[in-house]
């Protein structure tokens, strides 16, 4: 599988990342480079193989259900680049 | 079962529903962190640095809020999955403060399972239809934008963000509006018997994302379109209509649905797209490499079991069979976990008080309530969360006339004067008089006066007009201030009338 | 009276506790250090001289009225500016983070300053821990201290990402640093520059406050002068964390109590898959050196395999950048850090310039890639596969300890390259991770301890690959080695 200018195109929005048609003409051959070389994976025979899900053994821990934060808004909103009586500024959303 | 039809230009149509409800979990923290979950705090005063995703902070889950899903899976008998684990979800929103929300794809924690819904309150055995359940699975909240308090702005608030969910997926077995209304109102009670979400669609604990297709009966699925958030479950049943009409005029003005995401505007009464979502979505769901996977062991599932409380099925079938209720009133009895509760309290109490077994006053006990009280906080404006009158002192009303003390008429006078004063029912009767008489010697000269007043009457009885007998009970009850006996007031002036006949 | 900055861990710790120096004397030495080397070296992002002396003054109250002292009372040390510290700029030497201070500490550096470490400053890195030559930084690279003996003057990479931290300890400016290692950015630079550092098996340290990169793979440890210095501060910085549900439940072992080079009863596996064609040859005789070190030191040396070696490097390259993608979607303009927002931008615009501008081109890159490889229609084909694969590889690992105790290979394969002889090549830099990659994918504890010198008069280290939890086992075959290659080499002052 490669990747073409339309597609690095549609991955750099999906990650909302902009970039100009130089960047992504040049991003293009980096791209193939790269996911080229991982492509040699598909030689693993991994037939009955599960893929890895806790790399240690180890169980999820759960917690109590006991209120232990929160009530630190100023912590939350000091390093707000547009704090806004106690909100988040952000540019205006159209729904 | 549904006959509910669209009539379109080029005939009936039929409307097939599913609905993803999502409703939030009772627990006092949020899913993945330590901060509240209270419902109208300051903006952003119930935010951990977890929940505004500050560089480095952990997701660590929340023990009650996976019990919880997992006594809502055994409530509908699904199949509940002892692994499981969390996935995320990436999309960019500034309600999301983590660019990804934490939910279940692949290993929801619990599977397939059912809700039965019954069509007809009047017939309830035979009018049940069974909707399946594909999926509950867990997942975090998002906070909320708030779009009118500045000109160029919009506002963040992320107390709301993290709070855990259940989203409950059916399947699309749903037929008309009706349908989806029986099933929200069941998925709600059942929720609310298990103590798992409180309901709350005001307050957005729960709110539906509404799948509606149209097809020529029994013909191809059709496209679907997905309204989301609908908050009551009158604006749900709105929008299958309304989104179903909407689709059947599409078609056949030659057009094809669009699978896209809708909003509904209960002001305009129509569902609109929603353009701001409709870039394509690509979630690049994967596990989420914070979190080990989820393992439920025996003693876990053990004590969510145990902890289930009666159902409302069972406890329908149960108020029929054991109590001898009708299916009408088992049903609405049942519809609400307080109602039962009520229910309950007052039967023990009654059954206390009148020294008989619960199956002999339940009768006595559900028409009381369901046509006294009931009918008395509807006047009031109040309902039984609320209401002056509890179940001990209901029970101690019900077993004045259990015991023949008073009679059914005066009962209701009784009723008046507790909820007027908030005082017993015993001390009403026995400071007002009320108390019944069964003295024979004075129900029969009250019955001979009123005989002797109303010769003319008397005399028509007697030439044929029967209907007269109630008169003269009626006039004998009244002459006693309704404190007569009226099985034994019947009887003498059956026999006072027969008397003079013979 | 001993240049106290020629001290490591074990010295300071025990010099001030016997009353031979204050701690305030060793902070001053190191911050004088730090200053004098920043122009030079870049090695630092900011410098806290303000904290390590009031950690250092706190530690000689202490003492003075008799109070125990913490593992670390006295050390002053640089902390990876991947670990959030309250009130001090943490950036990930990025953009986008510049300039954001927290309001809360990282787990693993709070146990440190509760153990009696003080910080001299945060150090600059690969940006998000991505790379291996620590050019990726938004705050420039940084310098190795080392030099090659050819004469020449070109600048060498300290390795990444802990770059900043290998050059510091290496250079003096501090006795010990913390890493983070997500595919061998610990155990790379330490061999690049002479150290020895120590990733721990996963969970041990935990990953609260520390930024992520790909938390399946991220694990703090220590980067020091030696092994023991090694062991000591990564008892400080290790141990149960109820904030990190990957965290490990276990008490933390007392590793420089059990330190012991003999390797006697002990098999050291040599993975045949590691001597790969057209190893570099100086890389070959090191460990070649290195398996005659374990063997005079008792262990019997044991030929193992490990199949799928060769697939780790496309594995975790897929892997990391997969969860890099999502773990960095919270930079987004709107909570903390940069925010760029162009005339009349809506939401959406203000992520994309802000993301745009905030990361530099090789987190793009990797973000790039683990969008892509998550992205419909491809997950399966990569992601899935990818973890697929690192099942194997961990089963790898689980066979081979059939065998051995341990496993020796060289850390890298070549020692320190010269600055941007390897940037404008991403694949070619990724190979550098050849070795370290395996045991990351597989949660293992792994080291690098010194070896030697190469024919350019730069540094070589031999990695050493333990079980899961057995970080004792790994020190332990590291001071074998430590004791016998007998490496003092430091590079020459010319900062
Ligand atoms: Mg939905
Ligand atoms: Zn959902």
């Amino acid at each position: 599988m490669s990747v073409d200018k339309a597609t690095v195109a549609k991955i750099a929005s999906l990650a909302r990342i902009r970039m100009s048609d130089d960047e992504v003409a040049a991003m293009v051959p980096e791209l193939n480079n790269i996911l080229g070389w991982v492509e040699q994976l598909g030689e693993v025979d991994v037939s009955g193989v599960e893929p890895m899900t806790a790399v240690i053994p180890n169980h999820l821990r759960l917690r109590d259900d006991v209120v232990t934060d929160g009530r630190v808004r100023d912590k939350v909103l000091a390093n707000a680049p547009a704090p806004e009586h106690g909100f988040f500024g952000v540019p205006k959303v159209i729904e | 079962m549904s006959e509910y039809r669209i009539e379109g230009a080029t005939g009936a149509w039929e409307v097939v529903v599913g609905l993803e409800v999502h409703a939030q979990v009772t627990s006092h923290s949020k899913l993945f962190s330590g901060a509240s979950t209270k419902f109208g705090a300051e903006p952003n005063s119930q935010v951990s640095l977890v929940d505004a995703a500050m560089p480095g902070m952990l997701p660590v889950p929340n023990r009650e809020c996976i019990r919880q899903a997992v006594r809502t899976g055994m409530a509908i008998e699904a199949q509940i999955n002892k692994w499981s684990r969390f996935d995320r979800k990436n999309y960019f929103y500034a309600d999301l403060p983590q660019g990804y929300q934490i939910s279940q794809l692949y290993h929801p924690i619990v599977g397939e399972g059912s809700i039965d819904v019954v069509l007809d309150d009047k017939d309830p055995e035979n009018s049940i239809k069974t909707i399946g359940i594909e999926r509950i699975h867990v997942e975090q909240d998002a906070g909320k934008l708030m779009h009118d308090q500045h000109p160029t702005m919009s506002y963040v608030d992320l107390n709301r963000s993290g709070v855990a969910l259940m989203e409950i997926v059916s399947r699309p077995d749903m037929r008309s509006p009706a349908e989806v209304g029986a099933y929200l109102r069941k998925l709600r009670s059942i929720l609310r018997y298990v103590g798992s979400c409180d309901g709350n669609m005001e307050e957005g604990s729960m709110r539906a994302d509404v799948n509606v297709s149209v097809r020529k009966p029994g013909g191809e699925l059709g496209t679907r379109t997905e309204t989301k958030n609908v908050n009551s479950v009158r604006f749900v049943m709105a929008v299958v209509e309304q989104e179903a009409r909407r689709q059947v005029g599409v078609i056949e003005d030659g057009g094809s649905i669009v699978q896209e995401t809708r909003l509904y505007d209960p002001d305009r009464n129509e569902t609109r797209s929603m353009r701001s979502k409709e870039d394509a979505h690509d979630y690049r769901y994967f596990p989420d490499p914070d979190l080990l996977p989820l393992e439920l062991d025996e003693a876990f599932l053990a004590e969510c079991r145990a902890s289930l409380p009666e159902l409302p099925d069972a406890k329908r079938h149960r108020y029929e069979n054991a109590l001898g209720l009708s299916p009408y009133n088992a049903g609405v009895l049942t519809a609400e976990v307080e109602t039962a509760r009520w229910f309950e309290a007052l039967l023990a109490a009654t059954s206390a008080k009148a020294g008989k077994p619960e199956a002999e006053v339940a009768k006595q006990a559900a028409n009381w309530l369901m046509s006294e009280l009931f009918g008395a906080l509807n006047r009031l404006g109040k309902s039984l969360e609320n209401s002056p009158v509890s179940p001990t002192a209901g029970a101690e009303l019900l077993g004045l006339v259990a015991k023949g003390t008073i009679s059914g008429s005066i009962a209701k006078q009784v009723l008046e004067r507790m909820l007027e004063t908030g005082d017993g029912a015993e001390a009403i009767v026995t400071r007002e008089g009320l108390t019944q008489t069964s003295d024979s010697g004075a129900i029969e000269s009250a019955v001979e006066a009123v005989l002797a007043a109303n010769a003319d009457k008397v005399e028509q009885y007697r030439g044929g007009k029967e209907a007269l007998f109630g008169f003269f009970v009626g006039q004998t009850m009244k002459a006693m201030q309704g404190k007569a006996n009226p099985q034994m007031v019947n009887e003498v002036v059956r026999a006072k009338l027969g008397a003079s006949t013979a | 009276m001993t240049d106290l900055t020629n001290l490591g861990v074990a010295a300071i710790r025990d010099g001030v506790a016997a009353g031979e120096f204050t701690a305030r004397e060793v902070a001053e030495g190191f911050n004088a250090n730090v200053a004098a080397a920043q122009s030079a070296l870049n090695a630092f992002i900011v410098a806290t001289p303000d904290k390590a002396l009031a950690a250092a003054d706190a530690v000689d109250a202490a003492r003075a009225s008799g109070k125990p002292l913490g593992k670390m009372a006295g050390v002053p040390i640089g902390m990876k500016d991947l670990f959030a510290t309250q009130g001090v700029q943490t950036t990930a030497a990025s953009h986008i983070l510049e300039g954001f201070v927290p309001e809360y500490e990282s787990t693993v550096s709070q146990k440190l300053w509760d153990a009696g470490a003080g910080m001299l400053g945060k150090l600059n890195l690969d940006q998000f821990a991505m790379g291996s030559s620590n050019e990726t930084s938004f705050f420039g690279n940084v310098i190795s201290p080392w030099k090659r003996n050819d004469g020449g003057n070109a600048g060498l990479a300290p390795g990444g990402s802990s770059g900043g931290s290998a050059a510091a300890v290496s250079a003096r400016l501090c006795p010990a640093a913390t890493g983070t290692d997500t595919g061998g950015s610990i155990r790379q630079p330490a061999a690049f520059v002479g150290i020895s550092g120590i990733k721990p098996t996963y969970g041990r340290c935990s990953r609260w406050g520390i930024v992520a990169f790909a938390s399946s793979l991220d694990q703090a440890g220590p980067m020091a002068r030696d092994v023991r210095d090694c062991a000591i501060m990564l008892e400080a910085m290790a141990g149960f964390d109820p904030r990190d549900a990957t965290s490990l439940d276990l008490p933390v072992p007392a590793w420089e109590a059990g330190l012991n080079p003999d390797m006697r009863g002990l098999r050291v596996g040599i993975p045949r898959e590691y001597r790969m064609d057209g190893m570099d040859a100086d890389v070959a005789k090191s460990w070649d050196n290195g398996i005659a070190w374990l063997r005079d030191a008792g262990a019997e040396i044991v030929d193992i395999s490990l199949p799928h070696t060769k697939y780790a490097l496309p594995a975790y390259y897929i892997v990391a950048p997969a969860e890099a993608s999502s773990n960095l979607a919270r930079y987004d303009g709107v909570r903390y850090g940069l925010r760029e927002l162009p005339d009349g931008a809506g939401l959406q615009d203000m992520y994309a310039a802000t993301r745009a501008a905030g990361f530099g081109a090789e987190v793009k890159r990797r973000i790039l890639i683990g969008t892509y490889v998550l992205s419909a229609g491809f997950y399966d084909a990569y992601y899935t596969q990818a973890q697929k694969v690192r099942t194997l590889i961990a089963r790898d690992f689980e066979a081979a300890w059939a065998h051995c105790d341990v496993i020796l290979a060289p850390t890298a394969p070549s020692a320190a390259f010269a600055l941007g002889d390897k940037s404008e090549d991403p694949l070619a830099m990724y190979l550098n991770d050849v070795f370290a990659v395996p045991a990351s994918l597989a949660g293992l504890p792994a080291m690098s301890v010194p070896a030697g010198l190469n024919r350019e008069g730069l540094p070589l280290g031999l990695q050493i690959i333990g079980k899961a939890f057995d970080e004792q086992g790994v020190l332990n075959a590291g001071l074998a080695i430590e004791a016998r290659a007998r490496f003092n080499a430091k590079p020459e002052k010319w900062w």
